[in-house]
């Protein structure tokens, strides 16, 4: 019989590699159509460094379930209405690029703090994987954020663009700090900690950056996606697991 | 039972290159973490350089195939802590990534560990020239381990191994 602590570890766990391969599953989208062909190997590096993170916690999810679960299982093998993604990662990006670094940017600052975070979990393979992570979450802030300051202190289209991604996107933030009894129980056994802390110094983080690319940060409005820990989400996540998901769906088992 | 001893499994590992960067061994690039010598087996931990790093299993399947060569099928493991860092590279290493035409890593800072830190260290110098009239081409290479750089010295591209 599984504890409440590990069922509570493995929702844990789900949440932030769904979150990470779903991301990265919309960045790869960009491989071979990069608007330059540096930019399209550095996304193509950013959505491996993103699944390589998956990975590590599906990994750690299937070790503590058992039952002969791997890391494939929950990738290819799970429903829409499993994923626990944020809504804000499955948000398509119709081929433009600010609209993608903005949503590495967001995402980004978030998970930078959360990793840090858990860099102090007494969980010794949670604390092991936000180590990790972090190093790699780093780069990509600083890369989208580069962007964002170029773009927003750029062109007239350039920074009409990047307003446009930032203003639409800014309503899906207010998910990212999202928490409930899965968060509470790992809290108040030292694994996990509470999001609501960095919140403040999430929103400076970003301030920063959008003060140097001189994009006004919007309103915060009543308007707030939600549903991710629910496994609820917006229309766009099926067709991306449709297209994620076909090939092992349709060749069971399959090998190289 | 286990006849090697510890050090020469470690000179066996030592002599599996990096698949990405074969001037360099998988030991020196400090994937492989630690060898355990068992009663009846070998156990082997080894860890990513970057999570997503595609040439880990290929490291792994050569580990396999250069300890069956002694008799050994070791049980190998992954492990994430403590992270990778290029930190773990000797100044020997270092050398031998410029000498192939890499651009070896500086040390790594505090600094670095935030994102929006300035951790501008100035021009890397370039493995072929030594030029320090160098600049950042992209922060991402053709392996997620490197850089892409531009010496206007030798007027030639290059790739960093990145500070990590």
């Amino acid at each position: 019989m599984m504890t409440d602590l590990n069922k509570a570890l493995i929702d844990f766990c789900l949440r932030i590699a769904d979150n990470s391969l779903i991301h990265a599953q919309r960045i790869s989208e960009w491989t071979g159509h990069g608007p330059i062909l540096e930019e399209d190997i550095a996304m193509s590096n950013v959505a491996l460094d993103l699944i390589g993170q998956s990975r590590g916690f599906y990994t750690y999810a299937a070790q503590i379930e058992g039952d002969g679960k791997t890391e494939d299982f929950y990738a290819f093998r799970r429903g829409e209405r499993e994923f626990r993604n944020k809504l804000m990662v499955e948000q398509p990006d119709n081929k433009d690029f600010g609209f993608t670094m903005m949503k590495l940017f967001l995402n980004g600052c978030f998970d930078y703090l959360m990793f840090r975070d858990l860099m102090k979990s007494t969980d010794e393979t949670i604390s092991g994987l936000a180590a990790k992570s972090i190093k790699e979450v780093t780069y990509h802030v600083r890369h989208a954020g580069d962007w964002i300051v170029r773009l927003g202190d750029g062109t007239e289209e350039s920074h009409q663009r990047i307003q446009n991604s930032l203003n639409e996107l800014w309503p899906y933030t207010n998910e990212l700090f999202e928490q409930d009894s899965v968060d509470a129980l790992l809290i108040s056994n030292g694994i996990a900690f509470d999001k609501e802390k960095f919140r403040d110094e999430w929103t400076k983080m970003v301030h920063e950056i959008f003060a140097k690319a001189t994009l006004p940060v919007p309103e915060n409005n009543t308007y707030s996606p939600t549903g991710g820990l629910k496994g609820i989400h917006s229309e766009h996540l099926g067709y991306l697991l449709a297209e994620m998901q076909y090939l092992p769906r349709t060749y069971p088992d399959a090998v190289w | 039972m286990v006849t090697l001893e510890s050090s020469e499994i470690w000179d066996l590992l030592n002599s599996i290159p990096d698949p990405e960067v074969p001037a360099i061994s998988i030991v020196e690039l400090g994937v492989v973490r630690d060898v355990r010598i068992t009663d009846s087996n070998v156990e082997v931990d080894i860890t990513p350089t970057y999570s997503g790093c595609p040439a880990l299993k290929s490291m792994e399947e050569q580990i396999r195939a250069k300890l069956l060569l002694v008799g050994l099928t070791p049980i190998i493991k992954t492990i994430y802590k403590p992270a990778w860092t290029t930190d773990w590279m000797s100044d020997e290493t270092k050398e031998k990534l410029r000498a192939y035409g890499i651009a070896p890593p500086e040390k790594l800072s505090f600094e670095n560990l935030h994102p929006f830190a300035n951790n501008d260290k100035g021009p890397v110098a370039c493995p072929f020239c030594s030029s320090t009239d160098t600049s950042l081409t992209s922060r991402f290479g053709s392996t997620a381990c490197k850089a892409l750089h531009f010496c206007n010295g030798c007027r030639q591209p290059f790739e960093q191994f990145k500070c990590h």
